[in-house]
């Protein structure tokens, strides 16, 4: 599969200057909440340790686990299935709806059916999938992919939600007050979940010691999906498991804090077995997850609950947008998950990132992202999957400063053409270093040559 | 080979370490005064909490709610206070599209972040917590109102036993979204207020 490298998707996001610093600023007031959240725990870094390690224990026996997961699941009244891949999920969905007669379907957020294109899937068999969360809702009418796991919409403005919903909703024209928006789209969605004959739902949890599973939502809207209809589908991917339900106890400090800054989300809800007289059935998927698993640098990756805390601190998300990504899951655990998958083709994602560690510093779950991004620049070098732009210049660069003498000419050449040429022969097509903003002043001596001044006048000064 | 057995085979055949649970002991967050901290995290999520010794003080509460005041369907699931919806005799939760309020009954409730625990076991359609379009909560306490509510989510796993068939939930404050330019509106799909009640009698 081609995909588009970061850097050109981001060229055209950061072309809106104005736009890029509102969508840098959206995002960092959610960092801040969180953060506010964060210091208000003393016991926040053993809430993180505690997360992690749950979550790596559970890994090191996750067949173990999803056995007792079925096991107990069944034992309450679900049918549990197993899918390895995206179409095999996918043809378990609509068999399922087929054999009720289901045309229409509400679906509650789930990045693991975005993962597998589920919605054009079934819409192709014509099913009609409304997308249920209000974020997600916007996106789907516009005929977008989220931007963002936690704020599908967080890319678009409310002028053009309005300009949308005016279109589908047909609410006032220029009418862009939240408040207003926000109601159309409950009236809109109530028409829908009233409709409905089935309801798909993600999962954030699934609890191996009871069967059951935990779905977190502010708007309520996994909630009233399948609390009306008679079949609830429930599609995870085998990473969600923990162990106890009282591990969730530390899940559910740590989610809503690092995702949104707020205590818990409005919701939390526990599913143990179906509605009384209706069906349940939890879908378990694979799709390449086991493969992680193997892999020392990377199983860390399998810890993550989907918090979104990761993008709303990177620099680079911030100011670069989700859709520059072209993933499901973007930002930092994106540029993670999507090379495992197919690194080719998303080889430029774990160069989208400046190692500041950010990310690394708010994940509720301690996965070493920046590390990770870092062993999969290697990976992908390794692997011969660098562009001659990248291997040429580090392999020249790796030459030169093998040499103490070359590395010192070089430098002076560097100052005094910084210096002394005039603009167009610094700020050109071959630097990109000049693209968007001014080189550094170039100091009059080296840092060799001012350690050298200094080092000879403290010898005269003895 | 089914896909099942595939699964669990090729995560079998991947060598993982092996990790110890870290257990959940821990010197978890206790608040001085509870029923004050559950207010003002609740006030801070768009809800109320009130403590009442009395039925009637509840009702002198929701008399000044315009929502209630005004509401032609409520459901009432208290005796204290009455409704004038047949909930045990509607077969389809179809049928509860148009309640306008809904006074339920809650187990207990969290300090640290508002919420309160509910499940179905005295509620026949679970869709009652989500579909009106106001609701309250009432949680009994016979002597202190703080003995129903626990400090922390650890504390809270302890008075819940899952396993069985049941929906269960934390509730904090009425339904939100922040999905447009990140501006907080209240009443997203379930609930536009909420109230809590926690009733000495």
């Amino acid at each position: 599969m081609k995909t588009a490298e970061h850097p050109e998707q981001a060229a055209k996001f950061v072309a809106n200057d104005e736009r890029a610093h509102w969508h840098d600023q959206a995002l960092w007031f959610v960092r801040e909440k969180r953060d506010r959240m964060a210091v208000s725990l003393p016991e926040w870094e053993q809430l993180r340790s505690a997360a992690s390690q749950i979550k790596l224990h559970t890994v090191s026996r996750l067949a173990d686990y999803l056995e007792q997961f079925e096991q107990n699941a069944t034992k309450l009244g679900a049918v549990v299935h197993w899918a390895r891949d995206s179409e095999e999920h996918n043809q378990i969905v609509l068999s399922l709806l087929q054999k009720t007669g289901a045309k229409r379907v509400v679906k509650s957020k789930s990045m693991l059916t975005e993962e597998c294109h589920l919605n054009p899937f079934l819409e192709e068999q014509g099913i009609e999938v409304v997308d249920t969360d209000l974020g997600e809702r916007i996106v789907q009418m516009r005929k977008e992919t989220p931007s963002h796991i936690v704020l599908p919409a967080i890319h678009i403005k409310k002028e053009e939600v309005s300009e949308t919903f005016h279109e589908h909703l047909q609410t006032e024209a220029g009418n862009n007050d939240p408040n207003y928006l926000t109601e159309a789209a409950r009236n809109h969605l109530r028409e829908k979940f009233l409709a409905a004959d089935v309801g798909i739902t993600g999962v954030n949890f699934a609890i191996a010691e009871t069967g059951g599973l935990v779905v977190c939502t502010n708007e309520g809207n996994a909630d009233l999906g399948v609390s009306l209809p008679k079949m609830h589908i429930a599609c995870m991917g085998i990473e969600k498991l923990i162990p106890h339900a009282s591990d969730l106890s530390v899940f559910l400090r740590l989610l809503a804090r690092s995702a949104t800054g707020q205590p818990i989300t409005t919701y939390s809800s526990h599913f143990h077995g179906p509605l009384p007289g209706g069906e349940l059935h939890i879908i378990l998927v694979d799709n390449g997850r086991s493969n992680l698993m193997g892999s020392e640098q990377f199983r860390n990756s399998l810890k993550c609950i989907r918090c979104g805390a990761c993008m709303n601190t990177c620099p680079v998300y911030r100011r670069s947008g989700g859709h520059s990504y072209g993933t499901t899951v973007p930002g930092p655990i994106g540029s993670i998950l999507a090379p495992s998958r197919d690194s080719k083709a998303h080889k430029s994602l774990p160069f989208a990132c400046t190692l500041c560690g950010s990310c690394t510093d708010v994940c509720p779950v301690k996965i070493d992202l920046h590390h990770e991004l870092l062993e999969w620049r290697g990976e992908i070098r390794q692997r011969g999957q660098l562009p001659m732009s990248k291997t040429v210049p580090m392999k020249l660069t790796s030459w030169m400063m093998r040499s103490p003498w070359l590395f010192r000419w070089v430098g002076a050449i560097g100052k005094f053409c910084l210096r002394h040429l005039p603009r167009w022969a610094i700020y050109h097509g071959l630097n990109p270093w000049g693209k968007q903003r001014e080189m550094p002043e170039s100091p009059k001596e080296s840092f060799r040559e001012l350690y050298q001044i200094h080092e000879s006048k403290k010898a005269s000064d003895e | 080979m089914s896909s099942r057995d595939q699964i669990l085979k090729s995560i079998r055949n991947q060598v993982v370490a092996s990790v110890d649970h870290p257990g959940l002991a821990g010197d978890w967050i206790r608040y001085d005064d509870r029923v004050a901290h559950f207010a003002t995290v609740l006030a801070a999520v768009g809800g109320a909490a009130h403590v009442v010794d009395t039925a009637e003080e509840i009702v002198a509460v929701l008399s000044k709610v315009p929502a209630f005041a005004q509401a032609s369907k409520i459901v009432s699931l208290c005796e204290q206070i009455s409704g004038n919806v047949d909930f045990v005799a509607i077969d389809d939760p179809h049928a509860l599209e148009d309640v306008d309020f809904a006074v339920l009954p809650a187990q207990f409730a969290v300090a640290e972040n508002g919420a309160v625990w509910v499940d179905d076991a005295v509620v026949k359609h679970r869709v009652i917590y989500f579909i009106p379009q106001h609701l309250s909560f009432i949680v009994r306490s016979p002597a202190d109102a703080a003995d129903a509510i626990v400090d922390n989510m650890h504390l809270a796993y302890e008075r819940i036993s899952l396993g069985e068939p049941q929906f269960g939930a934390f509730v904090s404050g009425p339904s939100k979204t922040a999905d447009i330019e990140q501006s907080l509106v209240i009443g997203a799909h379930g609930a536009r207020s909420l109230n809590v009640f926690f009733l000495r009698q």
